[in-house]
């Protein structure tokens, strides 16, 4: 996709094929990809997310072919997986944990992105269509765990279809119409089982534009400039296939304590009850990776500026390269916003721990009363959209950054990159 | 190179520990005392689970708990599974199995007859499932004083407090209740109990069944054993799920390790 | 330098494979295993599941059959006939001539005997599945006092052999046997 192609067809079938469909050219040419050569482990997470989703995709065609979507027999036959088809009890947790895994890796991708500044020009579009996979990730998970119909499922789905219920006007008729009737019933779950079927192959394509970007633009690096010369590149393949290689094997490890070992420690237990429309659990908790957009949701105590703000939070993501006003890409050199950035991850954990506990209960005992999940998660809400607006575009112009080296190689070899 | 291995497992451990933090603090339970830890034969990573408690656990159920509770995702043919209470080598189809098929026999199952087409019960069959108890919840909450009688097949991953807060609540829980504490008509006091009111009346009495292997049925061992059959029954494949988990380790670990020396010799003479 | 070249060197000085070649192939090895381990549930899980397993036997008490009457069964799908023979329907079967079979077997060799070892002509267990495109055939219909099939218009007689008509084989008699005089399992 960048620079000659490097295939020469050896053998006469090679030659044959590659004037009438020039498809292993194609694939020689994307695995020569030209990458830099200081690329660390986090970014393996490429690599780690290709296997998330194609686990996924796999485990829930199959999980697709034993699975009902009838309110009446749906959790039962969840439970026949995991009791009576064969391998059924190792692959339905593959799926459940795998959307878990999924989570983590797109989490730790995200954030690599916005520490090495991957979104920054000319890298606008891959970050946005990154961000649309991670909204259609969501919409994927959210409609995954429904499909269970447990208590949490239902509850779950009934806390976020009511969502819409708070848009003004049209907010009744179009909760209505997304829910196929007056509450979350037999039309939701038939629907939500479609789409979650469909979205996976929605996110195929998103990712394929993405890896399309990628190849186009180069991937960025640690130190955040472009390669100069050949020297500061190596072909992506064996060079970053065996180091990615390296880190699914990694990857899969902890894939494989959870689904082995701990198949129900990032799921609820309230799940392992049948849905119940009469009866509401004491604690209605989305899954982990919901919790810091659920904590923004609960921060406000109006429901429909909630709503607004939870999406805010991510739409603001969208636009992130526009806030970033700085010409330096990598945090290596912005000593300032560097530690700005770290405070803002640690506010998504906050957000994250403010989610899975009940608003009014004391998080950190100070002052008088103590300060409660309510009152930390306004805090911590308050400080992620302040690192958008107006940390970045303030540091932005302010800060000065520390010296870049002049190039990826001189880099590498007085080893700072 | 080491030193970038140690700074992957070092990350990895980081993001699993605050995984583990989010997941644990979700499911902090809410009321009720917090039960004590038991030794279970069947946690950790090479646990199993005890065959003979799992049998007399079953007894336990069928002649103390059977007349309310159903174990709705249970068929009799599961009793005789392989790593199931009654499992016997001698029958690999658990259907075949004699004990299974004596139990299943002693249950009255509806169905239909082929001929008439009228309603009929007959004796179960180890394909059969546990039946229905009652024909609907509304009809379970009727002749139960308005408390639903929860299916325990799933009891223990259902709950939040699993086989230690089910064991509490059956062998410790019910005392009397504290000075002042106003127990509601037609509950009792449960320390375990969310809020302390449990509708089921003191299930198990010393003595109340008559184990077969000479065990003493006293209050503390009936819930040990009945609790240990309802984990197989919420959990039936952990015991080849962790021993798969075994292999896979043991091939994830010589994997990985043959993975980091290719990569290592790709790069070799590529400093970076 | 040229990394192309040194991944090339597949021997060394002495023309021995190198410790490099042998991590790469020790790699590839493991992984294709690793792969096998993990392709095989992922095929498996299409089998019958255990439930489906479960059912796959079933018992059937011959003493509710009276003598002239037929029980159907639902076994893994499809109808058992369980039929008491009358006295003449066994005679019948017995005494036709072999020639006269487009699919030749003895009523004998449909039965199955009891534990006594002896054959319980009165009770014949088959499929009642026409063996031409799989109707289902009426009973005590055709031409030969046995069984039609009103699809095609397939003839079976009180053995459910095929007779008259396109189906090309008798009908089938599953695998069963007698758990006791009355008892039979079948699968």
């Amino acid at each position: 996709m960048s620079g000659p192609s490097t295939y020469e067809p050896k053998y006469a079938a090679e030659r044959w094929l590659d004037k009438r469909l020039p498809i292993v050219r194609f694939g020689v040419d994307f695995m020569a990809f030209p990458s830099p050569r200081n690329l660390n482990y986090w970014y393996a997470f490429g690599g780690i997310l290709t296997l998330c989703l194609m686990s996924q995709i796999i485990t829930g065609i199959i999980l697709a072919m034993h699975y009902t979507p009838d309110v009446n027999l749906a959790f039962d036959s969840v439970q026949r997986i995991r009791r009576d088809v064969q391998f059924g009890w190792l692959i339905q947790p593959m799926h459940a944990v795998g959307a878990s895994m999924f989570f983590l890796a797109v989490y730790v991708h995200m954030f690599r992105g916005m520490y090495y500044g991957s979104y920054k020009n000319p890298r606008e579009l891959l970050w946005i269509i990154g961000c649309l996979i991670y909204l259609v990730m969501m919409a994927t998970g959210f409609l995954g765990y429904t499909l269970p119909w447990g208590q949490m499922s239902f509850w779950g789905a009934t806390v976020i279809t009511g969502f819409f219920g708070a848009i003004p006007v049209v907010g009744e008729s179009l909760q209505q119409w997304l829910l196929g009737g007056y509450s979350v019933g037999n039309p939701t779950l038939q629907r939500f089982f479609s789409l979650h079927y469909l979205l996976p192959f929605v996110i195929v394509a998103l990712v394929a534009l993405h890896v399309w970007a990628v190849h186009h633009v180069g991937q960025n690096n640690p130190i955040g400039i472009d390669p100069k010369t050949k020297e500061d590149t190596l072909p992506f393949h064996p060079f970053y296939t065996m180091k990615d290689a390296f880190a699914i094997g990694v990857f899969m490890m902890i894939f494989a304590l959870f689904v082995f070992y701990l198949p129900d420690a990032l799921g609820h237990a309230d799940n392992y009850q049948k849905a119940d429309p009469l009866k509401t659990p004491p604690e209605i908790v989305p899954e982990w990776y919901f919790l810091p957009f659920y904590a923004i949701l609960r921060a406000v105590p109006d429901k429909l500026l909630g709503v607004i703000l939870m999406f805010a939070a991510i739409a603001i993501l969208f636009i992130l390269p526009w806030l970033d006003t700085a010409k330096v890409r990598s945090m290596r050199f912005r000593p300032v916003t560097r530690w700005f950035f770290i405070i803002f991850i640690l506010a998504g954990f906050i957000l994250g721990w403010c989610g899975a506990r009940a608003p009014d209960d004391v998080a950190i005992p100070i002052g008088e009363g103590g300060l409660t999940f309510k009152w930390l998660s306004r805090i911590a809400t308050f400080y992620y959209f302040a690192y958008f607006i107006p940390i970045l575009p303030i540091m932005g112009w302010i800060e000065k950054t520390k010296p870049v080296p002049d190039s990826i190689t001189k880099a590498v070899l007085s080893g700072d990159a | 190179m080491l030193k970038m291995f140690t700074k992957t497992i070092a990350i990895a451990s980081v993001v699993m520990f605050s995984l583990f933090i989010s997941a644990g603090l979700a499911s902090a339970a809410a009321a009720g005392a917090k039960p004590d830890k038991q030794k279970w034969g069947f946690k950790g990573p090479f646990g199993t689970y005890d065959r003979p408690a799992m049998q007399r656990g079953y007894q336990v159920y069928r002649e103390v708990c059977s007349s309310c509770h159903m174990l709705e995702q249970l068929s009799f043919h599961h009793l005789a599974d392989k790593g199931a209470p009654f499992y016997d080598a001698d029958f690999p189809n658990p259907n075949d199995n004699p004990v299974v098929k004596a139990f299943a026999k002693d249950w009255e199952i509806e169905d239909v007859d082929q001929d008439s087409g009228d309603p009929i019960t007959r004796p179960g069959v180890p394909a059969d499932g546990f039946p229905h108890i009652y024909p609907n919840a509304i009809a379970a909450a009727a002749v139960n004083g308005g408390a639903i009688p929860r299916d325990l097949s799933l009891i223990i991953p259902a709950r939040g407090g699993g086989a230690d807060y089910l064991y509490a609540l059956l062998a410790k829980g019910y005392v009397d209740a504290p000075d002042g504490f106003v127990v509601g008509d037609g509950t009792n006091y449960n320390t375990y109990f969310p809020g302390n009111q449990i509708a089921m009346a003191q299930p198990m009495f010393e003595g109340g069944v008559e184990y077969s292997d000479g065990t003493k049925a006293s209050v503390e061992q009936m819930s040990k054993d009945l609790v240990e059959f309802l984990a197989w029954a919420g959990d039936p494949k952990m015991e080849v799920r962790k021993k798969t988990g075994f292999g896979a380790f043991l091939f994830l670990f010589i994997f990985v390790l043959l993975l980091f020396m290719t990569y290592k010799e790709v790069w070799r003479n590529v400093k970076h | 330098m040229s990394e192309t070249d040194q991944l090339d060197a597949h021997l060394d000085e002495n023309g021995e494979p190198t410790r490099r070649d042998f991590i790469y192939i020790a790699t590839a090895t493991v992984a294709a295993v690793g792969a096998a381990s993990v392709a095989w549930p992922l095929v498996a899980q299409m089998g019958a599941a255990n439930d489906t397993l479960a059912a796959g036997s079933i018992e059937i008490d011959l003493s509710k059959v009276e003598e002239g009457q037929q029980l159907k069964v639902l076994y893994r799908g499809k109808p058992v006939f369980v039929r008491y023979r009358t006295a003449k329907e066994i005679m019948e079967a017995d005494t036709v001539e072999m020639n006269d079979l487009p699919d030749p077997e003895t009523d004998d060799a449909r039965l199955v005997a009891n534990p006594q070892g002896a054959l319980n002509t009165q009770y014949l267990v088959m499929i009642g599945v026409c063996t031409h495109f799989g109707c289902i055939p009426v009973g005590e219909a055709g031409d030969f006092d046995g069984w039609y099939c009103p699809c095609h218009g397939s003839h079976y007689d009180t053995s459910g052999r095929i007779r008259k008509g396109p189906a090309p084989l008798n009908m089938v008699i599953p695998e069963y046997k007698y758990l006791s005089d009355t008892i039979i399992k079948v699968g």
